[in-house]
């Protein structure tokens, strides 16, 4: 019973960090067209500036939740300005030059920050169900999870923003024939989805130790998940990271934690060339 | 009799909900030349897109020369000896009239064979003056034509084209109407048109398709004064 | 193509003949001979992407690849010949298996990146965690992070105890890349090559042409992967270790960037590029004023925003435009397509 429960625990962790990983980066893709490779180094940004944030004596919740977004969401603002906007429409220009932008922010990180590993602890202590200790930080970030999903869909149906952001996401020309300039609406998106990126990176900080390199731990999932995805935004991002959610932890319960993510990229290979379009590009279509 | 080249039995086509190709049973013979007319949306684009292989049909099947093709890829279907072309200029921009004509003998006749094919039909489609320019740096009619010419070149005995005149000077047509005629002489021609004008000038039998159906199969001067067909074109139910 | 295929090779043996002499007078050996290894890399992917219109994210999983099963096979075996040509072989048979399913499933693009990374990132992640005593093949354990050191290093072909290393290793390799470039030359003149590029420009035209397209780009993709399973066995006597970082994404972002730099499309750009980037990063290697990693990253996005076309294509139509020969025009709209499949 108790064993269980802690599995039930560990899998919808599992798929809330998942989706907390891609939500950056679908946003980003979802509305553009674009792959931003440099999503892990935001992450790894909107890390460190919390722990900075922290340092300076801020409330833990308070860098985490507000000032890493924004601090991340506006380098992605500059980010958009200085490069991606000369490239869109080039989806593999912009790929490169992403991963070029990632380069970059590691070794800025690195100079910076030195080639060390710092981290904060986990703000919120574990308890433990019978036998069992669980952290109590993996449901922070399962709220966290579902709020910002909840968030999302909140956005896009019930507000004008949405509602235009959702009209460019299916046919961007017709959105600017309408009137909304295509420029802004992908300068906003682009700060919106850095912003997610760097909440993500802020709250999922405490759990891994940080150093310049991590968001390279973060890309490839989250790229992968929101690949698989496919076109819609938030049935994609849900459906996938909960495929693969689960298919990671059923793996790492039965065998061990490197088979599970070993298995995760197996899966995501098996869906890709089962489903080219994604799932939401099979199952859902023109749903957002 | 000459023989039935291509044949489509029951060929059905769904896409979701909507049947855009609805049991279309059609005979081409060896030597004939047919073109495909309907308003848009009528399923002529899809007949061809099944046939071609570039989809596969969701009933019913397609057959060459007797063979049962359904579900080919269209690799395998242009291995016969069809030649295909698509509608919008399907064509390598960053290579050369030469090459690209090259490119398609290659696949039927040795190295120095396929330069000597290709050399005849850049004659034949007076292309010499641009045979070394970059395909990107055509005008539209030009590229059209050099289909024209990666179709011709592989001495198909049977073609399939997809609005060939679509966006071209009347001149070009002319000359596009000249070549079809030439193919014709060892070809069978499937030819999925809308500008009416061309038709008539090349056009003996003509397929009407209407939802997704086969409305009327005939020569063209009685198609064209056909009542239904009229209706059809000017959009009212009858 | 300007020149005849003689006058080609010709060119070529001189060219390299010249190089082989004069640079071990500027440059050490030592430092040569892994430009060299990378030059040959960066070609295995310049042929597929330049040429092919295959866009591998995961050309380290080949390097990588190569290195590991020379090692292995070299442990068991205790001599290098065979394991040379397992070291092609292997990395071959894997991507036509891995091509066979990318391509018949005609994924593209952004697909095809993703497999191709998600690949490099199992093997990654597999090798890295084989330190246990458990994953051994033959006498060979794997060693997880660690890597594999102590195998037996190239040796002349029938007496394993005449070892070649050094300077006589140098010209080995030097010599590996010019027979790699002269195939790779002869290949892109043969009907194989230029159908290759008629792919890379048009697939579906290509396939109405009655061209079967999956099998032609599985079989380049192969090719490819050897070459780049060859680079892998060279690197692995070079640096007498392999470690799972031959796999990392950012080995394979590397090969990316050469491309890139050095030019798609040429055969000559990915060499340029490799080996003038890596000697770079070796020259940037001994300050430590500027992280390294930040340069890389910067030259990068550089090269895409403003020389998308690369050196080598950049200067050729310098060249040719002060000796006003225009026989030859490059097309920008060339690599573009080139980039996108």
């Amino acid at each position: 019973m108790d064993l269980s429960f802690v599995i039930l625990i560990e899998m919808l962790y599992a798929v809330a960090s998942l989706v907390l990983i891609s939500a950056g980066l679908a946003v980003v893709f979802g509305m553009m067209k674009v792959i931003n490779l440099a999503h892990g180094e935001f992450m790894m940004m909107g890390g460190y500036a919390t722990i900075t944030a922290v340092g300076l004596g801020v409330n833990v919740f308070v860098a985490m939740l507000v000032i890493a977004p924004i601090v991340v969401g506006l380098i992605g603002l500059i980010v958009e300005r200085l490069v991606i906007r000369h490239l869109y429409g080039r989806l593999v220009d912009t790929m490169l030059a992403t991963w070029g932008l990632s380069l970059v922010f590691i070794g800025i990180a690195t100079m910076i920050f030195g080639n060390t590993t710092t981290g904060i602890s986990t703000p919120i202590p574990g308890f433990a169900v019978g036998d069992y200790q669980i952290n109590g930080y993996n449901f922070f970030i399962i709220v966290v999870s579902i709020a910002l999903v909840i968030a999302m869909f909140a956005v896009l149906r019930g507000t004008r923003a949405g509602l235009i952001a959702r009209g460019t996401m299916q046919r961007s020309d017709m959105a600017a024939a309408l009137g909304y300039s295509p420029d802004r609406i992908y300068m906003m998106t682009f700060f919106c989805g850095s912003a997610l990126s760097g909440l993500a990176g802020a709250v999922l900080a405490p759990l891994v130790g940080l150093v310049p390199t991590s968001g390279g731990a973060y890309i490839a999932k989250a790229f992968i998940t929101v690949i698989a995805g496919g076109p819609s935004l938030i049935a994609g991002l849900v459906s996938s990271a909960t495929s693969f959610g689960l298919v990671s932890q059923i793996f790492t319960f039965a065998i061990s934690p490197v088979i599970g993510e070993v298995a995760l990229l197996i899966a995501a290979v098996i869906l890709l060339r089962m489903m080219p379009q994604g799932i939401t590009g099979r199952f859902f279509k023109g749903k957002m | 009799m000459a023989e039935t080249v291509l044949e489509t039995h029951g060929l059905t086509m769904r896409f979701g909900g909507v049947t855009a190709s609805d049991n279309v049973n059609f005979k081409l013979k060896a030597g004939e030349l047919r073109c495909l007319i309907g308003p848009n949306g009528a399923g002529k684009s899809t007949f061809f897109k099944c046939v071609t292989g570039l989809l596969t049909p969701t009933e019913g099947h397609v057959y060459m020369r007797g063979q049962d093709v359904t579900g080919w890829q269209p690799h395998q279907i242009a291995s016969l000896g069809v030649g295909i072309k698509t509608q919008t200029p399907n064509v390598m921009d960053a290579l050369s009239v030469h090459e690209n004509i090259w490119l398609a003998a290659r696949r039927f006749h040795n190295v120095s064979e396929a330069h000597g094919r290709a050399d005849e039909i850049i004659d034949r489609l007076a292309l010499g003056p641009i045979a070394r320019t970059e395909l990107g740096q055509l005008a539209h009619g030009e590229r059209q034509r050099v289909e024209l010419g990666i179709v011709a070149v592989a001495d198909p005995w049977l073609v399939l084209l997809d609005e060939p005149a679509a966006g071209m000077s009347a001149q070009d047509v002319d000359r596009m109407t000249e070549i079809i005629h030439e193919l014709t002489r060892s070809a069978a021609v499937v030819i999925v048109e809308h500008d009416m004008q061309f038709i008539r000038s090349i056009a003996e039998t003509v397929t009407v398709f209407h939802q997704g159906a086969v409305l009327i199969e005939d020569h063209v001067d009685r198609v064209m004064s056909d009542p239904h067909v009229r209706a059809v074109y000017l959009g009212k139910n009858s | 193509m300007g020149r005849s295929a003689s006058q080609d090779v010709l060119i070529t043996l001189v060219v390299s003949a010249v190089l082989i002499w004069v640079m071990p007078l500027l440059i050490s050996t030592y430092t040569l001979t892994v430009l060299v290894i990378y030059g040959m890399l960066g070609l295995s992917l310049g042929l597929i992407w330049g040429f092919g219109g295959i866009l591998c994210f995961g050309q380290a999983a080949f390097f990588g690849l190569g290195a590991y099963t020379y090692a292995i096979a070299a442990i068991n075996i205790g001599e290098s010949t065979v394991p040379m040509i397992l070291a092609v072989l292997v990395p071959a048979v894997f991507a036509t298996l891995l091509g066979a399913m990318m391509f018949y499933g005609r994924l593209t693009d952004v697909y095809l990146g993703v497999i191709t990374l998600v690949v490099t990132l199992i093997l990654f992640k597999f090798v890295n965690s084989t330190a246990g005593p458990q994953y051994v093949i033959g006498k060979a354990r794997l060693g997880g992070f660690n890597g594999i050191p102590g195998f037996q290093t190239l040796n002349v072909p029938g007496d394993p105890d005449a070892y070649v290393w050094g300077d006589p290793f140098f010209y080995v390799c030097a010599v590996a890349l010019v027979i790699v470039f002269l195939l790779v030359t002869w290949l892109l003149r043969s009907s194989f090559g230029r159908i290759a590029v008629g792919i890379r420009e048009n697939e579906v035209r290509m396939g109405l042409m009655g061209y079967d397209v999956a099998a032609r780009k599985t079989v380049l993709f192969a090719v490819g992967a050897a070459i780049a399973g060859l680079a892998g066995a060279l690197f692995a006597n070079w640096g007498e270790i392999v470690t799972p970082n031959l796999f990392s994404l950012g080995q394979s972002a590397e090969i990316i960037i050469w491309c890139i730099v050095g030019g798609l499309g040429t055969r000559l750009g990915p060499i340029v590029g490799a080996a003038g980037l890596a000697y770079l990063k070796f020259m940037l290697g001994q300050q430590s004023m500027v992280d390294n990693t930040l340069i890389t990253g910067l030259i990068l996005v550089l090269f895409v925003l403003f020389l998308p076309r690369g050196l080598v294509p950049a200067i050729a139509s310098v060249l040719s435009s002060i000796f006003g020969r225009t026989k030859r025009r490059p097309n920008a709209s060339r690599t573009r397509r080139a980039r996108h499949g």
